[in-house]
């Protein structure tokens, strides 16, 4: 039972409301149902450039749903029902004119558990590059090198490009699966709980990582992890039964929490 | 030191794992039984067994392989069948002896078996050979025959090929070409020619029991002494024996000679069939799993598909006959051959029909093992590619049928095991008992689909119950048979060393 019912934009915390010119992702009351079940009701956040923001929730919060509904996963279940408005750099993701490639070139993901595909490591990375074509190999050798470079394993991979993607360890297989997406430049990476499945130096590892890759990108983060959330992210969002109930600056959000029920869940008192 | 390995599950007790290692160790059992009755049945057939002299009580003789015993019908003794041949001389090839009579059995050296394009084989004794070098007896007789038998089959090799490579081809081209008239005399006089060489002279053989023989020597094709053979010498025929039956044509109503022209229509009409059958149903497959509306038609579809494959063969036939045969293959004929009706041409069974009789028979098993096979791919595979920017159509070209390429193999080599030993739908739709002609030649174009061909499993059939000594043709049956399982073997050996290529290129699948 909600204290704060939508549609009023500010779902009881403070969301904050970043100029427009520095805004990476706006969205706009959206809500999404899968079949009968509501997965996210009226949902209204903006995601501002070049920083981390981190989606906190109990489980079935629908963080991750938010997630996929960025680079439009959802567009393959046929079950699923979406209003409101997602905007990427100004523009309208579900505008016709929009090519749903192109959007998800330009949206990367990460999933929770790595998923290379079944080929050497050299044509994971080039994977994305060869689907846009017309790139000569030389370019496609510095690119690859460069996103290795990016996501930190360039050193560990570097005499082994030719051998199987599986064999790498989880930890190498998910900061693979970085540089794959890194390597058609997105404008914005989507983590989905990217660390859950590593041990935790893998973890320290990709959340390193995603320190760093801010500088060149926006990131969004999913996950279950509080302190993770609190070490990489920018900005925070809490959200519960589909529902976003309080946005922040994480220092804010993790340290002073305007509502109770974000505090309650912040220090673990909520069942 | 601990052993690395797989972790083993706990021991299960009682009586279920004796009764399931059990029915493993029967089930293999019963396949070794399988195959070496096949082997020894068949390739034993090929041995040169020896020849024993039997000498009656009662003074008469009689010269026979010993092929098995049994008990005499008021169990007073037993009796033993032997394959004595001559059928020319005694109107049958098999005696039966009772053990009681037997007064002595001997196996003397000089004891000839001639195999004859008629009458059989025969058995006895070689007195003389006559040609037109002369004559000569005794063991020079035999020396003679040798050299005599060398040099006729480098003659009728020459005929052959000259009938089938140059005077076959030659007649087909009469009609439109004006100097094959005069390419076909010379090859012809060259045949006559060749054919006069072949003809002439002739054998002197005796029986045991004394009864003489004259026997023309064309006729002759080729000559052994069993009892005078070493065992290199034997394995030497035997392995013969084996290479004649793969390699030529069958003789005598398919009672005798090899299997060739039907070992190759077997391997033919099945790499056709997969050639047809492995892109519909990949296809097939892909439209349910992946691009159809997961609803209650789709549901509907692969229920029915599933059923597909429990339809009985001979029902497929019909169908072929009726709609490929009589229905494509008689507007084909109207349409394109219609200078040559009332005769047919793809009205009538064929190659074609049955291929694609067959193909429609192991749909549904390369449908059903692509969708198993789409179904295992994991969806973070799929949602990988697409947040690369990949279309749907890139994500699965790209990853999902390539990880699915082996499912997909495995299930062309589950219709190739079934198609290969299909019978009952191709007696309606193409196979012939006799074709001696293999639909590959080197005439365009090259492969003649609308010809009938020969298949292993049909020569079974026909061997068995359509000779007209079934005796005697039950070692070539079971020899035919083992050829059969061998050439299923290999082709799914071929598929399976396929798969193995692929997934050690793509990866093996998660196991469900």
């Amino acid at each position: 039972m909600s204290v704060f019912s939508s549609p009023r934009p500010v779902a009881g915390g403070p969301i904050i409301d970043f100029n427009p010119a520095d805004c990476c992702l706006e969205i706009e009351r959206l809500s999404l149902a899968y079949g009968e079940t509501s997965a996210l009701r009226e949902l209204t956040l903006r995601v501002p450039r070049h920083r981390v923001t981190a989606f906190i929730g109990p489980s079935g919060c629908g963080k991750s749903t938010l997630l996929r509904a960025l680079n439009r996963l959802h567009d393959l279940n046929d079950d699923v029902r979406l209003s409101g408005r997602i905007r990427l750099e100004g523009q309208d993701i579900h505008d016709p004119e929009v090519e749903v490639a192109e959007l998800r070139r330009r949206v990367g993901m990460v999933f929770q558990a790595p998923n290379p595909f079944p080929m050497s490591i050299y044509d994971n990375v080039a994977f994305g590059l060869r689907l846009q074509g017309g790139i000569r190999k030389r370019q496609l050798d510095d690119i690859v090198e460069w996103a290795l470079r990016s996501s930190a394993l360039w050193d560990e991979v570097k005499d082994r490009l030719k051998s199987s993607a599986w064999a790498l360890s989880g930890g190498q297989q998910q900061r693979l699966v970085i540089a794959r997406t890194l390597a058609v430049r997105p404008e914005v990476l989507l983590l989905d709980e990217p660390a859950s499945a590593l041990d935790p130096i893998s973890t320290l590892k990709i959340e390193e990582l995603i320190r760093n890759l801010k500088s060149q990108l926006t990131l969004v983060l999913v996950t279950h992890n509080m302190q993770q959330a609190a070490r990489v992210s920018d900005y925070t969002a809490f959200l519960q039964e589909g529902e976003l109930v309080e946005y922040g600056t994480t220092d804010t959000l993790f340290t002073n929490p305007r509502l109770a029920r974000t505090e309650n869940y912040i220090t673990g008192r909520m069942a | 030191m601990i052993g690395l390995g797989r972790a083993r599950p706990p021991r299960i007790e009682g009586i279920l794992p004796w009764l399931a290692a059990g029915s493993v160790a029967l089930s293999l059992l019963m396949l070794a039984g399988l195959l070496s009755l096949l082997a020894v049945r068949g390739m034993g057939h090929f041995w040169p067994a020896p020849l024993t002299l039997v000498t009656l009580d009662d003074g008469r003789q009689l010269a026979g392989q010993a092929v098995r015993e049994e008990r005499l019908p008021d169990a007073a003794g037993r009796e033993r069948l032997y394959l004595t041949a001559n059928r020319d001389l005694d109107g049958a090839i098999w005696t039966w002896v009772d053990l009681e009579v037997i007064a002595e059995e001997s196996r003397p050296r000089d004891l000839v078996v001639v195999e004859r394009t008629r009458w059989g084989t025969f058995q006895g004794r070689l007195l003389a050979l006559e040609n037109d070098e002369g004559r000569v007896e005794g063991e020079a007789a035999w020396m003679a025959l040798q050299a005599h038998l060398e040099e006729l089959a480098v003659l009728r090799a020459e005929r052959d090929r000259l009938r089938d490579d140059v005077v076959v081809p030659l007649v087909k081209r009469l009609a439109r070409d004006p100097r094959a008239e005069s390419e076909l005399a010379r090859a012809s006089a060259r045949i006559h020619e060749l054919q006069a060489r072949i003809t002439g002279g002739s054998l002197l053989l005796e029986s045991v029991d004394g009864r003489r023989l004259e026997q023309p020597l064309e006729q002759v094709l080729r000559a052994w002494r069993p009892n005078a053979m070493s065992p290199p010498a034997k394995m030497a025929a035997w392995s013969h024996g084996v290479w004649r039956f793969l390699a030529e044509g069958p003789r005598a109503a398919n009672s005798a000679g090899g299997v060739w022209p039907a070992i190759f229509g077997t391997v033919l009409m099945v790499l056709l069939m997969s050639v047809v059958v492995t892109p519909f149903g990949v296809l097939a497959g892909i439209y349910l799993n992946e691009v159809a509306h997961q609803g209650r038609l789709t549901h509907l579809v692969r229920i029915a598909v599933r059923n597909l494959a429990g339809v009985p063969s001979i029902v497929y036939g019909v169908f072929g006959l009726g709609v490929f045969v009589y229905g494509i293959g008689g507007s084909l004929d109207e349409w394109f051959f219609a200078d040559r009706l009332p005769s047919p041409t793809f009205g009538t069974g064929g190659l074609l029909w049955a291929s694609l009789t067959l193909a429609l028979l192991t749909l549904p098993v390369v449908i059903v093992a692509t969708e198993e096979g789409l179904a295992r791919v994991p969806d973070n595979q799929r949602e990988g590619a697409l947040a690369l920017g990949a279309t749907r159509v890139e994500m699965l070209t790209r990853v999902v049928l390539p990880m699915t390429a082996p499912a997909m193999l495995t299930g062309v080599i589950l219709a190739v095991a079934r198609a290969a030993g299909e019978v009952a739908p191709l007696m309606l739709v193409g196979v012939a008992k006799l074709a001696p002609q293999v639909p590959v030649d080197g005439e365009f174009p090259f492969i003649h689909l609308e010809r009938k061909f020969m298949h292993l499993g049909y020569h079974i059939y026909d061997v068995a119950f359509h000779g007209d000594d079934v005796q005697a043709a039950l070692p070539l049956v079971y020899a035919t048979a083992l050829l059969l399982v061998l050439v299923i073997l290999v082709l799914n050996l071929t598929a399976i060393f396929l798969r193995h290529h692929l997934r050690a290129r793509h990866g093996a699948l998660p196991r469900r």
